[in-house]
């Protein structure tokens, strides 16, 4: 085709979409630009990053659907996935196109209003592939006109959003070494970051910045410090070399800072620290980068020396409170360790830090917010058990009603056992081993994913819950009891709604200030993404995915 | 020769009618006990992040069963060991041969090293105690007689270990599965329903009721909903002599469903 047909063309398109009216007029799609990304709260219409926007507060503006008319809404479509297991996708919208990852490494742009798809991109894995936990993605970001996305070999590919086709793929790390990309990458201005995943393979992690246009490196940040590097000491020996520290969930940003912030994974191997003695850096913590160079501002640690696979895999959610009356810039963090913590974002300093499930593996923290540990004896239980007191699902904060909001896991202990192990390339690095804590022997138990329609273990092994916290305080301001544990995140609105499902299948509407249940639907299949918002055409789109099904609800059109 | 004899085979000498399951047929290599205590420190370490304690971690897989997508014979489990399946999320695990052998060993045996301890005895006489003396068969059903009250026990030699069925036997309050336990509903019109939960969820609970009827409710409609944590199952310790329960115990192991 040539241009100037192509002209002609775009110019009919354009008068026939204004002569039969905006209903089916094409999608429109400007460039995704920095500025747009960093103005992202302005756009609610979009869902621009995995976060909903720089703060991941996931957290809309839209006002459609409010408490009153929630009950009204139906669902508009379906998207049936072509693979089976956890879909842990959060889809982006721009401009009407939906764009969706799939298991392994597909990505889909469809029509937001409709869930028709325009193009299907499937990466070809290597299969040196190693990764933990699941042939998971966890979705794109955008620039522009190019979306990104790690893959399960641990490269990061840049795609044309328009037709699918691959624009550059580089090699963020060898997937020999067992490294991998599974997190959804960052943009920030013209750099596109992602992190990797492999601790329980004995990598070393990192953060890495890489140029939109080109996928050339601009920066790195080692998750694990060198010899001599700042933060050496917290190792012995040579214990570095395979210290673990992936780097599993989204980053944050702060634009007036400059700083983008990333919870760091677990040390290897994951549950004997007695091989690592230590506080090992910087494993189970938050770390705070200068944006255009990748230098560490500062770092706080939620798990020194880390015995229990509590790693820092959650999502930073970044507020402006009051806190003792005066303003701060915080950071919200519910880890899987148990406890919720209040950080000022510009300094690391710990602000406060309260639990928000039962926990025994420390008796509290200090000061500085350092945990004061207290190992159970071999053959006790520990709480929270293995999967924490939460995990990677994406938390919500609502400047409405000031509360955070996290899917939890409660009345859930392992037993732990630690165990020598020596590194050995191609093997799992774990040193040890955990049991759920179940009421009778060999009773089942609850682990990652659901694995059948019929629930045989019971809320006697654990179940989940949506807890919201008042920041002010660290305490639990209301409690959403579910039978079954969730693995799903939560969307808040400025309507004072709070979406979120779970591994049952049911997809909750609640009311963000008190924890009623205004509406469910009942899905079917586990919900293991985070729902999100969007508005085409005037109308506004409550989306999340269960089981196999990306699912979008908007309200009926009134009779 | 004889310290190499396989464990599993031991077994069946033992229980003397064990029929050829599809695992039997599909096994074709012999382990012994050491094999299977070997695969069970290391499963912990490198195969338990993914597929759990219990081997379901996986969806469509039960590695305790015997339960695979792909793989049937031993040889076939060896190769997806050791190679992976890509784009699965299986990786490729580097293991010495004797590693290898025993984490199939492991598997093979059900995740259960501990049975080795449990004694068998004839199945035949203990067909006959189940319905008789010990009265099994007046609540549990087996292959479509009896009543459903309890729990069907047609593939109760496939789904537990000996050691689980001895301990269920012996203390059924203690070994009483969450889901198998007692419950008493009221519903919110006055109707009382006691059974055995099915499924539960968030907002509803399926059960069957001592009718035999199945019962699909929501739980906001019910007054009540007390889960007991007594079994009704009486303990066979004293109703049961030594040998009467290894009887038993032998002729559940030969109940592995169709």
């Amino acid at each position: 085709m040539s241009c100037s047909t192509l002209r002609f063309s775009r110019v009919l398109q354009l008068v026939a979409a204004l002569l039969l009216g905006a209903s089916i007029a094409p999608r429109l799609a400007a460039q995704v630009t920095p500025d747009r990304l960093l103005r992202a709260a302005q756009e609610p219409q979009n869902w621009l990053t995995y976060s909903g926007g720089y703060a991941s507060q996931r957290y809309t503006t839209l006002q459609q659907v409010t408490p009153l008319n929630v009950r009204d809404l139906e669902q508009k479509w379906v998207l049936q996935g072509q693979v089976l297991g956890a879909w842990q996708s959060t889809p982006l919208v721009v401009d009407g196109i939906m764009y969706v990852t799939q298991r392994p490494n597909d990505v889909l742009a469809l029509d937001a209003k409709t869930g028709r798809v325009f193009w299907q991109y499937r990466y070809a894995n290597s299969p040196d592939q190693r990764v933990c936990c699941g042939a998971n993605n966890r979705g794109v970001a955008i620039h522009g006109e190019t979306l990104f996305m790690g893959t399960l070999d641990a490269h990061l590919v840049a795609i044309d959003a328009k037709n699918g086709q691959p624009i550059w793929n580089i090699a963020v790390a060898d997937s020999k070494l067992a490294y991998s990309v599974t997190l959804s990458p960052l943009v920030i201005k013209d750099k596109v970051v992602v992190g990797v995943g492999g601790a329980e393979y004995g990598i070393r992690g990192f953060v890495a910045a890489f140029d939109v246009k080109t996928g050339k490196e601009a920066w790195r940040f080692e998750t694990i410090p060198r010899p001599g590097q700042k933060g050496s000491d917290t190792w012995a020996g040579n214990a570095w070399e395979h210290g673990g520290g992936s780097i599993w969930v989204t980053g944050s940003y702060d634009p007036d800072l400059n700083l983008t912030y990333w919870g760091v994974g677990n040390p290897g191997p994951d549950w004997n620290p007695d091989q690592r003695p230590g506080d090992n850096l910087y494993t189970d913590s938050v770390v705070a980068l200068d944006a255009d160079t990748g230098a560490l501002k500062w770092h706080f640690q939620f798990t020194p020396n880390d015995a229990y696979d509590y790693d820092a895999v959650q999502v930073a959610v970044l507020a402006d409170l009051a806190i003792n009356g005066a303003p701060a810039k915080v950071m919200l963090w519910a880890n899987r360790n148990g406890f919720f913590y209040v950080l000022d974002r510009a300094t690391g300093k710990f602000l406060r830090g309260n639990p928000f499930v039962k926990v025994n593996w420390a008796s509290g923290l200090d000061p500085n917010g350092r945990p004061i540990q207290t190992p159970q004896p071999p053959g006790s239980a520990t709480w929270p058990g293995n999967q924490g007191g939460t995990n990677w699902y994406s938390p919500s904060f609502s400047p409405r009603t000031g509360l955070f909001y996290v899917s939890a896991w409660e009345g859930y202990a392992s037993y732990y056992r630690r165990e020598h192990q020596e590194f050995e390339l191609g093997r799992n690095f774990a040193g040890g081993g955990h049991r759920v804590v179940t009421p009778v022997p060999d009773a089942p138990a609850v682990g990652i994913g659901r694995r059948s329609p019929i629930n045989n273990w019971t809320d006697a092994v654990g179940h989940g819950a949506v807890i919201a916290l008042d920041p002010r305080t660290g305490q639990q301001k209301w409690k959403f009891d579910q039978f079954d544990v969730t693995d799903s995140g939560i969307l808040t609105t400025a309507t004072d709604l709070l979406f979120t499902g779970g591994r049952e299948g049911h997809f909750h509407a609640l009311d963000a200030r008190t924890g009623a249940l205004l509406w469910k639907a009942s899905l079917g299949g586990q919900i293991v993404n985070a729902p999100i918002s969007y508005q085409v055409d005037g109308q506004q789109y409550i989306a999340t995915i269960a089981g196999n099904s990306l699912v979008s609800f908007a309200l009926r059109a009134p009779r | 020769m004889i310290r190499t004899l396989s464990w599993l085979a031991v077994l069946g000498a033992c229980v003397g009618t064990v029929r050829l399951d599809a695992q039997a047929l599909t096994q074709d290599h012999s382990y012994t006990r050491a094999d299977v205590e070997a695969g069970q420190r290391l499963y912990g370490p490198q195969c338990q992040v993914c597929h759990g304690a219990t081997g379901d971690g996986v969806p469509g897989i039960d590695l305790r069963l015997g339960r695979f997508r792909r793989s049937s014979s031993d040889d076939d489990l060896a190769r997806i060991i050791t190679s992976g399946i890509a784009g699965a999320g299986m990786p490729g695990f580097k293991l010495q041969p004797a590693e290898l052998t025993g984490i199939i060993a492991f598997i093979r045996a059900g995740f259960d090293a501990a049975s080795a301890s449990v004694r068998l005895g004839n199945a035949e006489r203990g067909k006959a105690l189940f319905e008789g003396k010990a009265v099994c068969a007046q609540c549990h059903r087996v292959k479509g007689q009896g009543p459903r009250v309890a729990p069907d026990l047609s593939e109760i030699g496939a789904i537990r270990t000996l050691a689980s069925l001895q301990r269920t036997l012996l203390n059924p309050t203690e070994s009483l599965l969450p889901i198998n336990r007692p419950v008493r509903i009221v519903t919110k019109d006055g109707r009382t329903i006691r059974g055995r939960r099915l499924n539960e969820d968030t907002y509803t609970v399926q059960l069957i009721d001592s009718q035999e009827r199945l019962h699909s409710l929501v739980k906001a409609d019910l007054k009540e909903f007390v889960v007991e944590t007594t079994a009704t199952m009486p303990s066979y310790q004293g109703r049961l002599t030594a040998d009467e329960l290894a009887d038993v115990i032998a002729y559940l192991t030969t109940l592995k469903g169709l």
